[in-house]
């Protein structure tokens, strides 16, 4: 039997805001345990939220920006449950009447458009970190845990996509695609590695042409688009292989393990899941009017979707550049300023996606940590094409570029770099090259082509790479020609 | 009469007439308390160095000819469910037995303003459960003008303080009757005000729809002056009312000629102690005398208030007392084999029975399947409380009843049967889902035990209740000193 | 009335009670809710709930950033600590 995959994302992405979202603690990453926290997301006894305006604000745009309805009347319940982050024993979050319903994206695949629908976006508190100590840090068999609450309360957005994604290909692009409009919106930060963009899958097989949806399992840990891709591969052909030899999904929660690559069902004490959600008293009702909607739409910039079509069909840079360069804001956006400066945009996507990029893995970096600017870029393009310096010089300069912060004609100038197109000069030494090499000039007389690469060569490192080698060649022709005629 | 015997606004004139230093009033309240506490047991902790500290410095004050704040600096108490920086605050639970808050409550800040002087933290129901002040992991509290009987609940530890002169006013909560039923067994005046008129930031979470800070006084033109401090918004509390809150003592006229008072039958009826119904009958007559017009009518949803309370409020506790877990302050049950072994224990050793009895209902009352039966059921009944209530306001300027069926029980009588217990705040419960003013005052004694008369009104109509409540307390014309005090005297 | 499950109750509620307790418990809790079978009876179709007392909406506040609590304050009542976190026994 033929069998097609159903999954389905639960998304969470921590919201850009400079405070928490019931109180006035610092939402920034990082610092010392407990040093972000005070009464409210300690859940200390007698306090009470207030509601954080800016994160209304992002997750409306967010929701519109998917085609969402925005709810004209919307409210926070109670998630009851236990657990040692969670400092209130409740999460604050929406529940039946969330804050957008029934959008989608439109999601492009090499070669076919897919719609995959939005069920639901909400917003809700994060928790905060469990620290496992002994037991090689693992929650399994360590002795003891250690809870900091600089997160606990963080706003959260949780995002639910419809049953629409068909693989794990689909399921990873979809994530690529959200994680762009997610910065586009500058919504969230969407650094996987510090959680602020988390996703958890539900995933099922289905017999091909049947309706009904198969036994589902829900796969939790995954850190990267790489691991959500390889972990639902892996659960697809788990689930495949049991249906194959009669067995039966078993509906349950698995854990991916990076390391190990597979999945293994999630050992809890909870046996059955109460959430005894209710309405939260100590907040009141969301009403969002039609203008604040209409406020938050006029926010929404250009998406990575038609960006992609204007880079495409404006300026004319292949699909592969085009994707790859509106993966991510901080890349399009210096882009965008790079062709503002006059770069061609092929030269500049060159650039940008080979020597750019290098550096960047090469170093850890993201685009946003660097000092060249895109106009330096831009300028520098232009000498080559001015023919000031070569492009083989270009690729020291450059790196000189992003090492230093400093522009490509400050460095230029500085170290003499400039290419030597000067025909008297360039005349003067290709005549030395030419005496020097008489085994050379005589293979050239006799027809072999390759000895012209030679010369050419040592007229390059004559001038340390610096002779501009058109003219080189030219000149070096013109003068073995006379001699042979 | 002692200084400690005379109204808070007494005291203050006594003070800015030169006649009575600040400090002179707290040294009284302080012997008063030497010569009670031992009996009443109004207090969990005693803050005397802080209070004289204080009444140093406002004495100075009045020495520079420099103006008091709002309190006058006349001593309270505060129930022990308010946080107070620095100042030990436990809800009456062994939970939070050790438990000290690192910030104040919005009320507690406010009053700071106004240069409080606080003698301490008053016993009370473990988390404000409870209609006795029996429920208290620090023993109970009794009522000054009997011993052998209960001051009410929550708030029996603020009430019976300022009935017995321990302190001269005091601050209550009250999520079905907390305030007034403990200021009707004790002889006093309790309001519970308009649900967001007063900030519950800080205020200990029982049920948070329902909760209201008020003030618990020996009058009621104390009562509009702690209201007056009392009200006004608070951005910390989102459920805050906004605006500007009227000065409350510019409404205490003696003027209620014209006033539609309405009795509600659901009020009056079975259960009602002949001597409670005798008292309150005759000031209702009183009231009519003075012009108002009293008639009976009926809210019948009101017969439902009950049922809808005991699921509503044991629900929302259950989820705000569940942060009382032994992670991030109060009482750990020590060598549990993981969090969740030591969580249940925690709790299971850290709260009394009618907390955990409590916390068992609303637990169930919430979870799968049964959550539209009882939870969304008892809020729709609550709509039905509100329209009753909405309806009855466009014929009655006020509502009047007794506070509590009965005078104060006996100490022990009812806490192996929660439900008479509960049955002993019907006439306050349907206030608080309504989440309109109420106020009760003392309207005269059954056999030696004072009862409360209330009167309810319109959300935010504070003003009119303080009117009806101050015409009454004018024409009765009595003070009511329990006979613990005049002991207290001799001795 | 519905069965009580005093054992599943008192397990969602992280209470770890005594046999006697969950007797008393058992009876007492149905004892109070067969008093509340009452508002079964009342007729609320088309009736929507109070969950507030109050019509407020829309209350926010502006997206600022506050002191929060030293460390030190925010440990200040904390059973166990270590190294600036709380301290809680295994959770799995
Ligand atoms: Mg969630
Ligand atoms: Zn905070």
């Amino acid at each position: 039997m033929k069998y097609e995959t159903i999954i389905g994302l639960e998304i969470h992405v921590e919201l850009k805001t400079a405070s928490k979202m019931f109180c006035g603690c610092d939402a920034s990453f990082g610092g010392e345990p407990n040093s972000k926290t005070c009464p409210v997301c300690l859940g200390l006894p007698g306090v009470l939220p207030v509601l954080n305006r800016k994160a209304v604000e992002l997750a409306t745009r967010f929701a519109l920006a998917l085609n969402c309805q925005i709810a004209p009347y919307s409210i926070f319940h109670r998630k009851n449950y236990f657990y040692p982050d969670m400092p209130k024993n409740y999460q604050i979050s929406q529940y039946d009447l969330p804050l957008g319903v029934g959008g989608h994206l439109n999601l492009e695949m090499d070669d076919y458009v897919t719609r995959i629908g939005i069920t639901r976006v909400h917003l809700e508190e994060d928790t905060g970190k469990s620290i496992h100590v002994g037991g090689s840090g693992r929650i399994h068999g360590a002795d003891y845990s250690l809870e900091d609450f600089n997160r606990a309360g963080v706003p959260l957005m949780e995002i639910v996509t419809d049953p629409d994604l068909r693989s794990p290909e689909e399921a990873r692009e979809f994530m690529q695609e959200l994680k762009g409009i997610l910065e586009y919106l500058e919504v969230s930060d969407c650094k996987m590695e510090e959680g602020s963009l988390r996703c958890d899958a539900n995933i099922s097989l289905r017999p091909v042409g049947s309706e009904d949806l198969g036994v589902k399992t829900e796969v939790k840990n995954m850190n990267s688009f790489r691991s959500l891709y390889r972990a639902l591969a892996y659960e697809e052909n788990r689930q495949r292989e049991l249906l194959e030899n009669g067995g039966q999904v078993v509906q349950e929660t698995r854990h991916w393990d990076e390391d190990s690559g597979v999945t293994s069902p999630m050992r809890t004490k909870e046996y059955a899941y109460d959430y005894r959600y209710f309405p939260e008293p100590d907040l009141v009702p969301l009403e969002l009017d039609k203008d604040f909607v209409e406020k938050m739409r006029g926010t929404i910039p250009e998406l990575p979707a038609a960006k992609r079509k204007r880079l495409i069909t404006d300026l004319g840079l292949p699909i592969y550049d085009a994707r790859t360069l509106t993966s991510s804001k901080a890349m399009v956006d210096f882009f965008d300023r790079g062709i503002k400066a006059g770069a061609d945009p092929k030269k500049l996507s060159n650039w940008m996606l080979g020597e750019l990029s290098a550096y960047l893995n090469a170093n850890g970096l993201d685009i946003g940590d660097i000092r060249t600017t895109p106009e330096q870029l831009a300028e520098m393009i232009h000498l080559i094409d001015k023919g000031t310096i070569s492009g083989k010089m270009a690729k020291d300069i450059f790196e000189e570029m992003l090492n230093t912060g400093r522009g490509a004609k400050e460095i230029v100038e500085e170290k003499g770099l400039l290419q030597i197109s000067d025909e008297e000069e360039l005349e003067r030494i290709v005549e030395g090259v030419i005496q020097s090499h008489p085994n050379s000039v005589e293979d050239f007389m006799k027809g072999k082509e390759k000895a012209l690469g030679f010369l050419v060569g040592q007229v390059m490192k004559e001038t340390e790479g610096r002779a501009n080698p058109t003219l080189v060649n030219q000149l070096l022709r013109k003068k073995l020609q006379a001699g042979k005629d | 009469m002692e200084l400690c015997d005379l109204t808070a606004w007494q005291g203050m004139d006594m003070v800015s007439r030169g006649e009575a230093k600040v400090s002179e009033i707290l040294e009284s309240v302080l012997k008063r308390i030497d010569q009670v506490e031992e009996k009443v047991r109004s207090f969990i902790t005693l803050t005397p160095d802080l209070a004289l500290r204080e009444t140093k410095r406002l004495d100075e004050k009045v020495g520079k000819s420099e103006e008091l704040g709002r309190t006058g600096g006349i001593p309270l108490a505060v129930k022990d469910v308010l946080c107070t920086k620095g100042v030990r605050t436990t809800c009456a639970s062994r939970i939070l037995e050790n438990y000290i808050p690192v910030y104040d409550a919005t009320v507690i800040d406010k009053l700071k303003r106004e240069d409080m002087v606080m003698v301490g933290k008053t016993n009370m129901d473990e988390f404000a459960m409870g209609s006795s002040t029996e429920n208290s992991s620090f023993g109970p509290t009794s009522n000054p003008w009997d011993l052998t009987t209960v001051p009410g609940g929550s708030s029996g530890g603020s009430a019976a303080a300022v009935a017995a002169g321990e302190a001269m006013w005091s601050l209550g909560s009250d999520t079905g009757g907390s305030i007034r039923q403990p200021a009707s067994f004790c002889g006093v005046v309790g309001m519970k005000p308009t649900y967001g008129l007063v900030s519950r930031y800080g205020l200990v979470a029982f049920a948070s729809s329902l909760d209201q800070v008020g003030p618990i006084t020996k009058d009621v033109r104390d009562c509009a002056l702690l209201m007056s401090i009392l009200a006004g918004h608070d951005p910390l509390d989102s459920t805050s009312l906004p605006g500007e809150p009227p000065d409350y003592l510019s409404s205490l006229r003696e003027d209620i000629r014209g006033l539609k008072l309405g009795v509600p039958e659901e009020l009056w009826g079975e259960g009602l102690a002949p001597g409670v119904r005798a008292c309150v009958e005759s000031a209702l007559r009183l009231l009519e005398e003075l012009g108002a017009m009293v008639e009976f009518t009926s809210l019948p949803s009101l017969k439902y208030a009950l049922s809808a309370y005991y699921i509503i409020a044991p629900a929302e506790a259950s989820s705000n007392l569940a942060r009382y877990d032994g992670v991030r302050y109060g009482y750990r049950s020590e060598e549990s084999e993981d969090v969740m072994e030591m969580y249940s224990r925690t709790r299971a050793r850290g709260f009394g029975q009618e907390v955990k009895r409590r916390i068992m209902l609303g637990t169930y009352a919430l979870s799968a399947g049964y959550y539209e039966a009882y939870y969304g059921q008892a809020q729709k009944i609550r709509t039905l409380i509100v329209r009753d209530f909405q309806s009855a306001f466009q014929r009655f300027d006020l509502l009047v009843s007794p506070t509590s069926p009965t005078t104060a029980f006996k100490l022990g009588e009812k806490v192996d049967d929660p439900l008479s217990m509960y049955l002993s705040d019907v006439c306050t419960i349907p206030v608080n889902l309504a989440g309109i003013p109420a106020i009760s005052i003392p309207c005269g004694l059954d056999q030696g035990m004072p009862v409360g008369i209330q009167f309810i009104g319109k959300a935010l109509d504070e003003a009119t209740v303080l009117r009806a409540a101050y015409s009454l307390e004018r024409a009765l014309d009595r003070r009511f000193l329990p006979p613990l005090i005049a002991e207290a005297g001799e001795s | 009335m519905e069965t009580f499950d005093v054992d599943h109750v008192a397990w969602l509620s992280r209470l770890e009670l005594t046999q006697e307790e969950k007797e008393l418990f058992g009876k007492q809790l149905k004892q109070i809710l067969d008093h509340a079978e009452v508002i079964k009876s009342v007729d609320t179709s088309g009736i929507s709930p109070t969950y507030h007392p109050i019509p407020l909406k829309n209350v926010m506040r502006e997206d600022v950033i506050l002191s929060s609590l030293s460390q030190e304050e925010a440990l200040s009542n904390a059973p166990q600590r270590e190294g600036g976190a709380f301290v809680v026994p295994r959770i799995m």
